[in-house]
């Protein structure tokens, strides 16, 4: 995609990755993603971010297409992953900034990627200011959120703040701004990056905001690092959708994650959703040999409840649940419910360690079903009522 | 008591609050954490911490 002017003398010179399906080698963007970044023409001519390095020769023709031959004074670096600064060294060599604006992490992180010796690098802590012409920019440390080292770029001149991988979604279009795609679609996506990534630093996401609100930033427009701009009124629609995602106040919904062998779990599984979803309970029933750790996740991230099935396998769990437990667990999801069912053949140590994953994510457990070889109709009447149980504890904990 | 604050992710470790969500109960001091305590935002170690002024 061609450069665009998103203000007078403001330019969108990301790169659109139409294929791109797993984000990061860890979860998956189905919709493929976007890496924004930005050029702004004043007296000092700055480059904010630059892009993964497969697209290094569409960053140098979109500097191009805006600059002609007119040279980058400085550069903003607002986060170091290789998806935004993948093409720094190959920049810097080329363009010979004079100065590399980054943040005291980003710093660290800098020299711990790329080993610079002699790079013009000036550390901007939070709240220091640069003048680049007719413009100045703000720089304010958005400390994990999700890395150390990320920063948020803010002109108050054009209102514009570049927020890196905050409010990013990963959404390869032809569009660049929220209010030109269909909303719906747009906030799931924003649910699942928040869901995969930031989720884990929920709480610095609260206090972020509430800093940000104190310092009274005008802003109407919202530059994230993956997917589509937000103008005018969306900015606070993307402001007040990270507050409550942030707040993971649990939905009427819960979701079964399993593995089976032999379907006797499945089996389980099923009885536990008609007991949920008697009692009005949304369900979902996720196989985790049909559905990836991060689509499990986006599920997760807004249910009330989790409950976890496996059979025993050669005394401990199947591999593909481990996984999931390990993912799940690392992104620190809070004010859940937990349950767990399984089947087993001789020494059942199933429901032990799915229990064991349970106590160890804060969930509030509700008694666990377990069964030797295949369900009968009393198990299976046993798991429906677990399902209504679950609903119960659910239905308390909305009322919270 | 001192309060201290983690270098990598800015999490203030508050002696008076405790930790709850590694069961330290409030009134622990940093220096009695136990070594393996890591903090709740970013997984540093206790050596990533600084006495906050
Ligand atoms: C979502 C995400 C979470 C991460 N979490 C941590 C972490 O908790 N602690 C850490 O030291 N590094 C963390 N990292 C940084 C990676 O370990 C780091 O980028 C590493 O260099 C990647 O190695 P690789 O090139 O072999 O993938 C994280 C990276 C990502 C993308
Ligand atoms: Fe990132
Ligand atoms: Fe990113």
């Amino acid at each position: 995609m061609k450069p665009l002017a998103i203000k007078d003398d403001i330019y969108w010179i990301g790169s659109v990755d139409w294929n791109r399906r797993n984000f990061h080698g860890y979860s998956k963007s189905h919709m493929g993603t976007t890496y924004n970044n930005y050029l702004i023409v004043d007296e000092k001519v700055t480059l904010i971010d630059t892009v993964a390095e497969e697209f290094w020769g569409t960053l140098k023709c979109n500097i191009a297409n805006v600059l002609g031959d007119r040279k980058i004074d400085y550069f903003v670096i607002n986060h170091l992953e290789p998806d935004h600064a993948g093409c720094l060294a190959l920049a810097v060599e080329k363009y010979q900034p004079e100065k590399i604006y980054t943040s005291p992490m980003g710093q660290k992180a800098m020299m711990a990627h790329f080993h610079y010796k002699d790079w013009p690098v000036e550390v901007v802590p939070t709240g220091t200011n640069i003048n680049i012409g007719k413009r100045n920019l703000t720089f304010v440390e958005t400390r994990m959120l999700h890395w150390p080292d990320a920063m948020l770029t803010y002109c108050p001149e054009d209102k514009i703040a570049f927020t890196n991988d905050a409010f990013g979604q990963n959404w390869a279009t032809s569009e660049r701004f929220a209010d030109e795609v269909d909303r719906s679609k747009l906030e799931e996506l924003m649910r699942n990056y928040y869901a995969n990534i930031v989720l884990p630093y929920s709480p610095v996401v609260i206090k972020t905001l509430k800093a940000l609100e104190e310092m009274n930033l005008d802003i109407d427009t919202v530059c994230p690092d993956h997917g589509l701009m937000f103008r005018g009124e969306d900015c606070a629609w993307a402001f007040k959708k990270y507050q409550e995602y942030a707040e993971q106040k649990p939905k009427n919904k819960a979701v079964i994650v399993y593995d089976t062998m032999w379907h006797s779990t499945e089996k389980m599984a099923k009885a536990v959703a008609s007991g949920l979803a008697e009692e009005g309970v949304s369900v979902r029933l996720m196989c985790m040999k049909n559905n990836h750790h991060s689509d499990v996740m986006l599920e997760v991230f807004d249910s009330a409840a989790v409950i976890l099935g496996s059979p025993t396998h050669n005394n401990g769990i199947l591999p593909l649940m481990a996984d999931m437990l390990t993912y799940m667990k690392g992104l620190r999801p809070q004010n859940k419910i937990g349950s767990a069912i399984g089947s087993f053949g001789w020494s059942g140590e199933c429901v032990k360690v799915l229990t064991q994953w349970i106590e160890d994510m804060n969930m509030e457990l509700v008694e666990p079903v377990k069964v030797k070889h295949v369900p009968d109709h009393d198990t299976l009447s046993q798991c429906f009522d677990q399902g209504k149980a679950i609903a119960a504890a659910i239905k308390a904990k909305l009322a919270e | 008591m001192q309060k201290y604050v983690c270098e990598i992710c800015g999490y203030v470790y508050d002696p008076e609050q405790g930790d709850s969500e590694s069961n330290i109960p409030a009134g622990t001091s940093f220096e009695d954490l136990p070594d393996d305590w890591a903090c709740p935002i970013c997984g540093a170690t206790k050596d990533a911490f600084v006495p906050e002024d």
